[in-house]
This record gives C-alpha cells, structure tokens and sequence, in this order.
C-alpha cells in the first residue's frame, strides 16, 4: 500500500468514525464534534494529495487547508454559541427531547 | 512508490483512536479530552507530511481554542441530563450508513487507476512562501476570510448574549 492510499484510508476512516457520531449522539456538542472530525478528515486529504500527488505546484494543497480551518474556526463558534442559545431556552442539549421525539 | 512507513501508522493509529473514543465515551469531557488528542494526532500527520505551517496551526486553533471552547460548552450546559444513548435502531442504521460511506470511499482509494503518484515528493515551502502566496496570489480569498471570521465572532456573541438582554 503506497503512502497516499494510507492517508486517504486514514481519513476515510476518520470521516466515517465523524459521521457516525453525528447521526448516532444524543448530545448537540458531540454532533458538532463529530462534524469538526469530518472537515479534518477532509483537510488530511488535501495535505496528502498536495505532498503526494502529480500536479501539486507551490503551496496550494497547505493554503487551502488554512481557509479551510478557519472556516472551521468560525462555524465552531457559531454552532457552540447556538447550542448555548438553545439551552439557555430549553435547559437542555438532548437532540430528542430539542425535536420533541418520543425517548 | 512510496510504503506507508510505521511513523505514520502510530500517527493515524492514535488519531483514529482519539476519534474512536470522543465518539463513544460516555462522560462528556472525556469525550472532549479525547477529541483533542484526535486533533493533536491530525496535527502531527500534517507535520510528517512536511506541511509544518499548517500542523503548527492545527495544533493553535484546534487543541488551543476549539477543544478549549467544546470544554467550555460542556462545562457551561453540565447538569442539563445524562447522555443517554440512541434506541438501538437509530444507532444500528447511524452505524450502518457510516460503515457504508467508508467501505465504499477505501473501496475507491484502494481500486481507483487514477491515483497515481508523483515522481518526486511536493517540496515543503517555507513560512515566507506561504505568506507571500497569500498576500499575492490569495489576497482576495484572505480579504473575505477576515471578514466572514469578524462577522462570525460578531454573531456567536451576539447569539450568545441574546438571552442576557431580553431577561433586563
């Protein structure tokens, strides 16, 4: 197995251990966390086609990765503010009673 | 061809088992200690694959703040209720669509015939490179950066505060 096959198995897997936390947690923040890992999981994958690939050229594969993790940065910010929002509403941060499911 | 090397098996093995627990632990704050070791993990694989920039970064703003602040979050709601796990068909089906993605995406990196890979390894540019790249080349995706981070702490404290202003 060549070095950019493993990155992009070990973040395919990463992306997947996301996903499956964001649709299986109960807890608003572990949605956001798990959503957090799948843009990581994203980034190791433009990090290893910029070092492995054939037409990677200057820092392009690094620079996109930047905007990328301030885009994070800021949607980190928000969706933490809006779970604080909401429990301040609803003194809960239970995905099922916030959606009025049956438990 | 280059072969993954055991260097970063360890890197990937500590990060996936970072992921790994931050996603089923059941104490809340373990969950967030464990994701910060998850993002120290993607932190140091940026580093061994030469982007030394950006593994520095990731470790500033994920381990520095956005682990710090998922702390903060946590510790701020404590006491809410317990984190009870989904009914088993929410979690089976979660699991299995998950399971799916992945299974389908390896199945793509291991068979595709268009992954071919560079004779030579990118060469890791240097802090000026980057910095001149972005005030150059990348000047205009900065400019709208900034802007959309600004209005972004804007609206968290704003969103945050809300509730504070309407109680008065």
């Amino acid at each position: 197995m060549t070095a950019l096959t493993g990155c992009l198995l070990a973040s395919s897997l990463l992306f997947a251990i996301g996903l499956a936390g964001a649709l299986t947690r109960r807890n608003t923040i572990l949605v956001l966390v798990g959503i957090e890992l799948m843009l990581n999981a994203a980034n190791i994958n433009f990090v290893a086609f910029w070092r492995f690939g054939p037409h990677s050229s200057g820092a392009t594969g690094i620079i996109f990765v930047l905007f990328s993790i301030g885009v994070a940065a800021a949607e980190a910010a928000v969706g933490l503010a809006l779970i604080l929002a909401v429990y301040r509403h609803t003194k809960t941060t239970d995905l099922s009673r916030l959606t009025g499911r049956p438990q | 061809m280059r072969l993954m090397s055991a260097w970063f098996l360890l890197l990937a093995g500590i990060t996936v088992a970072g992921a790994c627990a931050a996603m089923t632990l059941r104490n809340l704050v373990h969950c967030a200690l464990a994701v910060a070791v998850g993002f120290a993990g993607i932190g140091t694989l940026y580093l061994y694959l030469g982007a030394q920039f950006l593994g520095l970064a990731q470790l500033l703003v994920y381990v520095g703040a956005i682990a710090v602040l998922i702390v903060f979050v946590i510790l701020l709601t404590r006491g809410s209720d317990p984190d009870l796990p989904q009914p088993a068909g929410t979690l089976f089906l979660g699991i299995v669509v998950a399971g799916g993605i992945f299974s389908v995406v390896a199945w793509a990196a291991l068979h595709s015939f268009v992954l071919r890979e560079a004779a030579q390894l990118a060469a890791a540019p240097t802090v000026r490179q980057i910095g001149t790249e972005l005030m150059d080349e990348y000047v205009l995706p900065l400019e709208v950066i900034g802007v959309m981070l600004t209005a972004a702490l804007i609206g968290a404290a704003i969103v945050a505060m809300k509730e504070k202003q309407d109680s008065r």
